[in-house]
């Protein structure tokens, strides 16, 4: 992307939003843990140290222990990569295959638009959590099948989100102005339609985040997410929840982390939307 | 006077219906009749004028020649090769000698793009030089449209309505175009604006030799600029002259009471002004027989009945009315 005046603008924009800067912040502090997790981990997140099992936050454990006496805070640091990745991996998927239905279906219109959008209405009428269990018990633990399933399940707002915002665009001169000079299809879709469907697509990929962080949680929870052996944040909520009153930090930062990641990803995304917003361009 | 020479683009019964609702078992099928067979022919390096009140159908009629709209009916020549039915590969040649100059400055160009790269895009897309060859002659489109060089580097929102519609203009004439359909180019521009641009875009067709269909809802921008004049009416040409012959013997009721709407400069000179009754009726449902008979001032029974013909009332005047 070209950094130019209207870049600038929109990064000086951005950030003059706290709750914003606050978001970004979280985000960075995430990515941190993801990058540098084998620096910052005080232990080996699998190690466990039985004799001390469920100690409470000390000079030693800064977090605590949960059940087995593994390390809450270095399970934290390496449950943000399965989170993080997920996260990615799933709005990079959803985004892929949204935006080239959106896009078909908002260009083209007509018989293409109403099949493409009644599809999109099909996958959207199942709860997400539901069908997203359905497919797990299916296919099985494992980081692939959670993608697969949060794929599956997810794509559907980008693809409505850019169908829409193609079909406003798909009305405007330009895009006559595009044909007019002999323009294919693909030009049109790539040059004229993609770059100015950038901002809401941006937006959508960074609120996406908190979606599948929350929703793999939810899965690894109930025991049909991630395998029992990796350090996920919704693994650690679900080995720990019967002791909720006599370790309340083994659920609590955990919990914390999840709801942490989310709300960074939120706050940015909605400082995002609002600086990219074309009406607060004077 | 212009028997002799070929006409540039010949449009013949063209048509564009929309079908509002297919229609069913208890439901009439409803259409609108955008254009409802218009025939004209524009000549190497004239300026034809098309004038109408808006929703009479002259946009669409205009854009129907680049195919941007699909005619429903009729034929298009482009110097004698039919581009109706053409190919979207064919249609590629052809439009590198017709091109459009669009109504609104702000929505026609791609805020996304820079102004080198809008004036360029004709280039990239028909294949034509590159390097330093296309930056040479972006910049020579861009500075006799008048604007600098250094524009190319920014983005549309920069500049003004004036200048954008300027923009416009560079990027339709880069392929060095016989025909240039303009879709009410001015009516978006501040009025101080509109003469420059106008100007402008009569100097280039001087220097360049370009033919015009100048589109627009006042007969007045018209006079300026055209050599003949067509008259639209819900969707139909109902007068079309030498822009002389238009202004000074006006033989349709409608374009009499056009006429009487352009103000005179000079509060002395009285003049009867012909105020039309009504609104335009919808093009869903035109009124039978001659379109204007429910408020045409002349109206006889006849009117109501059957369509006038179009036909020559000499000199290349032509009409379509019962009374001539």
């Amino acid at each position: 992307m070209i950094i130019d005046d209207n870049t600038k603008r929109t990064m000086r924009r951005l950030f003059r939003n706290p709750l914003t800067l606050i978001g970004f912040i979280l985000i960075l502090a995430n990515l941190g843990m993801v990058l540098f997790a084998p620096l910052i981990a005080p232990y080996n997140p699998e190690e466990m140290h039985l004799p001390d099992r469920h100690t409470a936050p000390c000079a030693k454990y800064l977090l605590g222990t949960d059940f087995y006496g593994r390390d809450i805070l270095s399970r934290i640091i390496y449950g943000s990569r399965i989170s993080f990745t997920l996260g990615l991996s799933v709005v990079a998927g959803g985004l892929l295959f949204g935006t080239t239905l959106g896009l078909s279906a908002g260009y083209f219109g007509g018989r293409t638009d109403s099949f493409l959008m009644r599809l999109t209405d099909v996958f959207l009428a199942f709860p997400q959590l539901v069908f997203a269990m359905a497919i797990m018990s299916v296919r099985g633990q494992g980081f692939g099948n959670v993608v697969f399933a949060l794929t599956v399940t997810g794509w559907t707002a980008f693809a409505r989100l850019v169908r829409a915002e193609a079909l406003s665009l798909r009305g405007r001169e330009f895009v006559q102005a595009a044909q007019s000079l002999g323009a294919g299809t693909p030009r049109i879709l790539f040059r004229h339609l993609l770059p100015n469907l950038m901002a809401p697509i941006i937006v959508q990929a960074t609120m996406g985040m908190a979606t599948p962080i929350l929703t793999e949680a939810a899965l690894t929870f109930l025991g049909i997410g991630m395998p029992p052996n990796i350090p996920s944040w919704g693994g650690m909520l679900s080995v720990d929840r019967d002791f909720m009153e006599t370790a309340w930090w083994s659920i609590t930062f955990p919990g914390l982390a999840i709801a942490m990641t989310v709300l960074g990803f939120n706050l940015f995304g909605d400082g995002l939307r609002d600086a990219l917003d074309p009406k607060l361009k004077s | 006077m212009n028997g002799q020479r070929r006409p540039l683009l010949e449009v013949r019964n063209l048509e564009k219906h929309y079908v509002l609702n297919e229609g069913g078992l208890f439901r009439k099928k409803t259409v609108l009749r955008a254009v409802d067979g218009i025939s004209f022919s524009v000549f190497p390096g004239e300026t034809l004028g098309l004038v109408g009140e808006s929703g009479c159908g002259k946009t669409t009629a205009g854009k129907c020649i680049l195919r941007l709209i699909e005619p429903t009916a009729g034929s298009m020549e482009m110097e004698g090769e039919d581009i109706t039915r053409a190919s979207f590969a064919r249609m590629r040649e052809v439009r590198k000698k017709i091109q459009f100059i669009f109504q609104d400055p702000y929505s026609s160009l791609n805020p996304r793009m820079t102004v080198g790269q809008i004036v360029g895009e004709p280039f990239a897309i028909h294949g034509i030089c590159s390097g330093v060859e296309r930056r040479k002659r972006i910049e020579r489109l861009v500075d006799r449209v008048g604007l600098s060089a250094e524009s190319c580097g920014r983005y549309p929102h920069e500049f003004s309505g004036g200048q954008r519609q300027r923009i416009g203009i560079a990027r339709a004439l880069a392929l060095n175009p016989k025909l240039v359909v303009c879709d009410e180019p001015v009516s978006a521009l501040d009025v101080s604006i509109q003469s420059q641009v106008l100007n402008l875009m009569m100097e280039l067709q001087r220097e360049l030799g370009m033919a015009y269909l100048f589109i627009s809802h006042g007969l007045a921008a018209v006079k300026h600029i055209s050599k003949r004049v067509g008259v639209m009416y819900l969707g139909k040409i109902v007068e079309l002259a030498e822009t002389e012959a238009l202004f000074s013997s006006p033989l349709h009721p409608y374009t009499e009471a056009l006429l009487s709407a352009i103000p005179v400069p000079d509060p002395e000179i009285a003049r009867e002004r012909i105020i039309l009754e009504g609104d335009v009726p919808s093009p869903v449902h035109p009124p039978s027989g001659c379109r204007f008979h429910n408020r045409c001032r002349y109206a006889m029974p006849v009117c109501r009945e059957t369509e006038p013909e179009w036909k020559d009332a000499g000199g290349g005047h032509f009409v379509a009315c019962h009374l001539r």
